[in-house]
């Protein structure tokens, strides 16, 4: 597990609002607000890559510097 | 970690299809990373896939792909993999489309151990012509064609495609996807006829006839009733109510057909010189 890395919502015109990543995030990094997926602290995101792999419609992406 | 998805899926055809929550997308953005780990030269895959949901795959995966007729996948990958054996050939199929009306070719394919990977993304219905039942719809379970509950018997896929002679055989869920990356590296550098059975969820569809209306709940419930196969022959009887097991669950070396179909070309060729 990279401790570099952090999530970036690399495609957000695709997201369906789920819920599925937030169910999956271990920090609470990630919330559906009016059916598209929103970061709330990047700072909390330890970069586990479970958003990434669970997301169905490749919305997510875990990248080595996410400034937002 | 890091895998690349975006290189090997088709930009044009995206945001996909599936309704919101369908594991139909992470299973396939799963094979894909599986295909990114087995190190598969893109250019010698192919993926060929049936109607339904999960006849869609192709589609999205920027690979050379054929999507065919209903429950046809295998036979038509059949006859790629005989026309070019050195290609990967990869089906997707889904639990109508690979256990009902293509059931025949799945038994046929695994009787012959040709060597194709078979991925059946299994959501137990017809969820593309909204929610008939299927041949893997847990007995007493509803659809919209069995309103009082499914009296049929499910399919023991993993059992009837080791009986017909699948060499490798294995099952995953969309819940445990680092576990079926793994399943779908090892199945694809399998010579022989690798069938994996991909657990999937329907909310729409099935779920919300069912008690489990969200996506999460269903992913949960995956959760709960599946054991790594390691742990499964440690459980009782009575544990393994309800549950099912993960992971590989047969392996063995076997004759491949296409080699074994090769030698008679070889040898008929060397006999008429």
């Amino acid at each position: 597990m990279s401790k570099k890395g952090k999530v970036k919502i690399t495609h957000p015109e695709r997201c369906k609002g789920c819920e599925i990543c937030v169910m999956y995030c271990p920090t609470d990094v990630l919330v559906v607000k009016k059916g598209q997926i929103t970061i709330t602290d990047i700072d909390n995101c330890v970069g586990c890559y479970n958003c990434e792999l669970s997301c169905p419609d490749f919305v997510l992406e875990v990248v080595e510097n996410n400034e937002r | 970690m890091g895998y690349k998805i975006d290189e090997y899926l088709r930009q044009d055809k995206l945001p996909h299809i599936w309704c919101p929550g369908c594991g139909h997308g992470t299973i396939m953005g799963n094979l894909i990373r599986g295909i990114d780990k087995a190190n598969l030269d893109p250019d010698k895959t192919v993926v060929v896939s049936g109607i339904g949901c999960s006849g869609r795959a192709s589609g999205y995966m920027n690979f050379d792909t054929l999507h065919t007729t209903h429950g046809r996948a295998i036979a038509f990958a059949t006859g790629i993999k005989l026309a070019n054996p050195k290609l990967n050939v990869i089906v997707i199929t889904g639990d109508g489309d690979g256990a009902a009306i293509g059931g025949n070719h799945l038994i046929h394919g695994a009787r012959r151990n040709i060597d194709l990977t078979v991925v059946l993304m299994n959501n137990h219905i017809y969820g593309m012509t909204s929610g008939q039942f299927s041949p893997m719809t847990p007995t007493g379970d509803n659809a919209t064609t069995t309103p009082y509950g499914n009296i049929d018997q499910n399919f023991d896929l993993a059992g009837l495609t080791k009986a017909s002679g699948a060499s490798f055989i294995a099952r995953g869920t969309a819940y445990n996807t680092r576990q079926l990356i793994e399943i779908f590296a090892e199945g694809l550098l399998h010579t022989g006829f690798s069938f994996i059975e991909a657990i999937s969820q329907c909310p729409v569809n099935y779920g919300r006839r069912n008690g489990l209306s969200s996506a999460v709940d269903m992913l949960k419930c995956q959760r709960d009733s599946s054991v790594n196969i390691r742990k499964w022959d440690s459980l009782s009887e009575e544990e393994k109510k309800g549950k099912f097991p993960t992971g590989v669950l047969y392996k063995e070396d076997k004759r491949e057909y296409t080699e074994m179909y090769q030698e008679i070309i070889d040898s008929v060729q060397e006999e008429a010189k």
